[in-house]
């Protein structure tokens, strides 16, 4: 065969496919889903097998707080993202930056417990396995959320230069599921942390 | 109803300089380079780690050998292992999906290009961080260079104690690296399945090649990602002193066992369900028939992929699991066969009472099926509890997992590769050399993992290095060997034959095969933009439909 042709048929239905910002989004929240249970099934599995103290009854306090507003942020993402979509740009940057800090005050506030473990209680990475799980889990996840605040920091950047327009709305949203799978995975870690563990 | 004819062009050669064309094809992010380029390195490290496997196989060609020392005997070992399973296999794999899944959904790339590149280039990179150790992984003297930890790595012979210098750091990082590239492959695979279909293309008429890698990109995403996570548990314990699987500290050797082959049993099949994949579209072609019970073989497919997620354990009866873990392990294992079983039938549906052409490509996939069915049955033998504990960790074992490896996916591959090899060169192989190849290396196949099984069930250990003589191992080892001999001169003949086709090949021209996928719709090798249109497909064969427009095949499905 030489060249090829096909039928073209004009008077079928619009083709329509999912969006691959969206599919690309799921499949790497399934990926990081995936990271995250292994990460909690040793959490789990090491719970009250240490050697040696600190115990996670001795040091850990429930972060109320931060939780409050990093479970916030989820909100106030949202309605970032629906501000841009009703075209807002000014609505949008007000709320994308209250995300941000929001989030923002969730690390400081992880930074902020960890000094506390580490230079008043003297629990490192290395003291005992609930020290090697507990920086290990809540650090993949601030991590994370480290990750998401600087895509944050980008886009608010492009805001104030006036670069994030409406027709950006879907890319926006993409990124707010990853943010949306932050918060989730946050409840997913306080619960066994903090509740669980403790 | 309006229809339009597209003429295609053909790509002329580059006159530009060297310099500059390999400077495309560094930056490149279209699926055709990238995907040759997984391919080129993959078959790199298919030599290398053949070279490996043939250090091992004179090693243990008669007792009491001292070829090598048995610190480089384990380093062999392990780097054979690594090296074949994530260096080559799964990088030829992805590939071929790289290259193949957007021509054969009509696409113009993939769905996110800068994250094929990103990909490979990991890939690329992890390959020469597990290389680079040979080099640069010094530790104390005589425990230095690469890594000897075996390629399960099991604890604590990861821990500092017992893996002193860098070796194994090496393999950890190139690894993770590697699972990372391997992870956003799969995204991209999914995501461009999903949305990047021509119109008409409906998840019903993708190609079978297209649906199979769907399900591969699935499970890399939730088989990889559980790698990747022991592989950083590991790296914390190594440099920041954790204790994850530090068991002086409360940690648990058998957690990694755990979390290596929750990684491990599915990538058996992210392996395996791309051969199926080539088997799938080489077979109907080469019977002159469709596919034999398409959505029974999807169905079949996602089956397998849910399954290998349940079965990983039976890597560990011999741990010490109580009698209910055991139990649902051989139950999910047993429970696998059947999905497989119903596609081995559905190949047979295929052929049965077509006109089948016995070219290069359909021999291997004919050895495929045989070798894959022994593989299976030796499978379920040791998926069976009772069975297990008298054979694990015996060269049964080996032989079992490279009837797998070997006879199934490098036969399929090798069936892939001259099935495509024209639409990729432009040119035809050498039919006389490819069949040279076929029986150089099923004879050498059969050879060498026939008779490995024997020394297993008389009780040879895998890994050792070397044995005593009088045990009935002897002979077994010499042909085994002497197998492994006709495997490399068959890869010899098969790289002469790609080379040299080449250049000297007569040319393929578009559709070689009257094959009835979109791929072959272009010319060959492809344009840049794959396609000057997209195409729009109303069947599972738009060839055939295009070629029989009295008969298309839209008008029975």
């Amino acid at each position: 065969m030489s060249s090829a042709a096909y039928t073209r048929t004009t008077a079928e239905p619009e083709w329509v496919l999912p969006s691959r910002g969206r599919v690309g989004m799921f499949s790497l929240i399934g990926a990081e889903s995936a990271v995250f249970t292994i990460f909690v099934v040793a959490y789990i599995f090491y719970i009250g097998k240490s050697v040696a103290g600190p115990t996670p009854q001795d040091v850990l306090e429930l972060p109320i707080f931060s939780t409050i507003c990093l479970l916030s942020s989820s909100l106030t993402i949202h309605l970032a993202v629906r501000a841009l979509r009703q075209a807002k740009v000014g609505a949008f940057g007000l709320w994308w930056f209250v995300t941000m800090a929001l989030g923002t005050i969730f690390l400081v506030s992880t930074g902020l417990e960890w000094r506390h473990l580490i230079y008043d209680k003297g629990l490192t990475v290395s003291t005992n396995l609930f020290g090697t799980t507990y920086y290990s889990l809540v650090g993949l996840h601030a991590f994370h959320v480290t990750v998401g605040l600087l895509m944050i920091a980008l886009a608010m950047i492009l805001t104030l230069f006036g670069k994030v327009k409406p027709e950006h709305s879907e890319r926006a949203e993409v990124f707010s599921l990853y943010w949306h799978f932050v918060d989730v995975v946050w409840v997913i870690v306080f619960t066994v942390v903090y509740i669980i563990g403790r | 109803m309006s229809s339009d004819t597209i003429a295609l062009s053909t790509v002329g050669p580059d006159a530009r300089p060297i310099g500059e064309r390999l400077h495309d094809w560094i930056v490149t992010v279209d699926h055709k380079k990238l995907g040759i380029m997984y391919i080129l390195y993959a078959l790199f490290f298919f030599v290398v780690g053949g070279v490996e496997a043939l250090i091992i196989r004179i090693q243990l060609i008669v007792p009491h050998n001292h070829f090598v020392s048995p610190e480089v005997f384990n380093r062999m070992m392990t780097m054979h292992g690594t090296t074949m399973i994530f260096f080559m296999v799964m990088p030829i794999l992805f590939g071929f999906g790289t290259y193949l899944i957007p021509l054969m959904i009509g696409a113009r790339d993939m769905a996110f290009p800068r994250l094929n590149a990103f990909g490979f280039w990991m890939t690329a990179f992890g390959g020469l961080l597990l290389y680079f150790s040979f080099i640069g992984g010094n530790g104390l003297y005589g425990a230095g260079t690469a890594p000897d930890v075996g390629w399960w790595a099991y604890a604590p012979l990861t821990s500092h104690a017992f893996s002193v210098g860098h070796s194994t750091d090496f393999w950890t990082l190139a690894v993770l690296a590697t699972g990372i590239g391997s992870i956003g492959t799969g995204v991209n695979f999914i995501a461009t399945i999903l949305c990047m279909r021509c119109p008409g293309m409906t998840l019903g008429k993708m190609p079978l090649l297209a649906w199979l890698n769907l399900v591969v990109g699935g499970m890399v995403i939730f088989g990889i990602s559980p790698l990747t996570a022991a592989q950083i548990m590991l790296c914390i314990d190594r440099y920041l002193g954790g204790h994850f699987f530090d068991t002086q500290a409360g940690g648990s050797a058998v957690l990694w066992m755990h979390f290596f082959w929750i990684f491990g049993h599915p990538e058996v099949y992210i392996l395996v369900v791309p051969a199926f994949a080539f088997v799938s579209e080489i077979v109907p072609v080469f019977s002159r028939k469709p596919i034999f019970g398409y959505p029974i073989m999807v169905a079949a497919t996602i089956a397998i992929g849910f399954i290998s997620f349940s079965v990983w354990a039976h890597h560990m009866f011999t741990v010490g699991m109580n009698s209910n873990g055991n139990s649902f392990f051989v139950l999910t294992t047993v429970a696998i066969a059947v999905p497989t079983g119903i596609k081995i039938f559905n190949w047979l549906g295929t052929m049965w009472g077509g006109k089948i052409s016995l070219r290069v490509p359909m021999l291997f996939c004919i050895g495929f099926l045989f070798q894959f069915l022994i593989a299976g049955l030796t499978g379920i033998m040791l998926g069976t509890a009772p069975f297990n504990w008298q054979l694990s960790g015996s060269y049964f074992v080996v032989a079992h997992f490279h009837y797998v490896i070997v006879g199934g996916i490098v036969f399929a591959l090798f069936g892939a590769f001259y099935y495509w090899y024209p639409k990729m060169s432009g040119r035809m192989y050498n039919e006389t050399l490819g069949k040279l190849h076929f029986w150089l290396f099923i004879i050498g196949f059969h050879l060498t993992f026939d008779f490995m099984h024997i020394p297993g069930i008389l009780g040879m250990p895998r890994r050792i290095y070397t044995y005593e003589p009088g045990r009935g191992w002897e002979n077994w080892n010499l042909i085994v060997t002497i197998g492994a001999f006709f495997q490399a001169a068959g890869v010899l003949v098969f790289v002469f034959n790609l080379l040299w086709s080449l250049w000297k090949g007569e040319l393929a021209g578009n559709d070689p095969w009257d094959a009835w996928t979109l791929e072959w719709s272009t010319s060959s090798p492809p344009p840049d933009y794959d396609f000057a249109e997209t195409p729009v497909v109303r069947s599972r064969r738009p060839l055939w439909d295009l070629k029989h427009p009295e008969d298309p095949d839209w008008k029975y499905e």
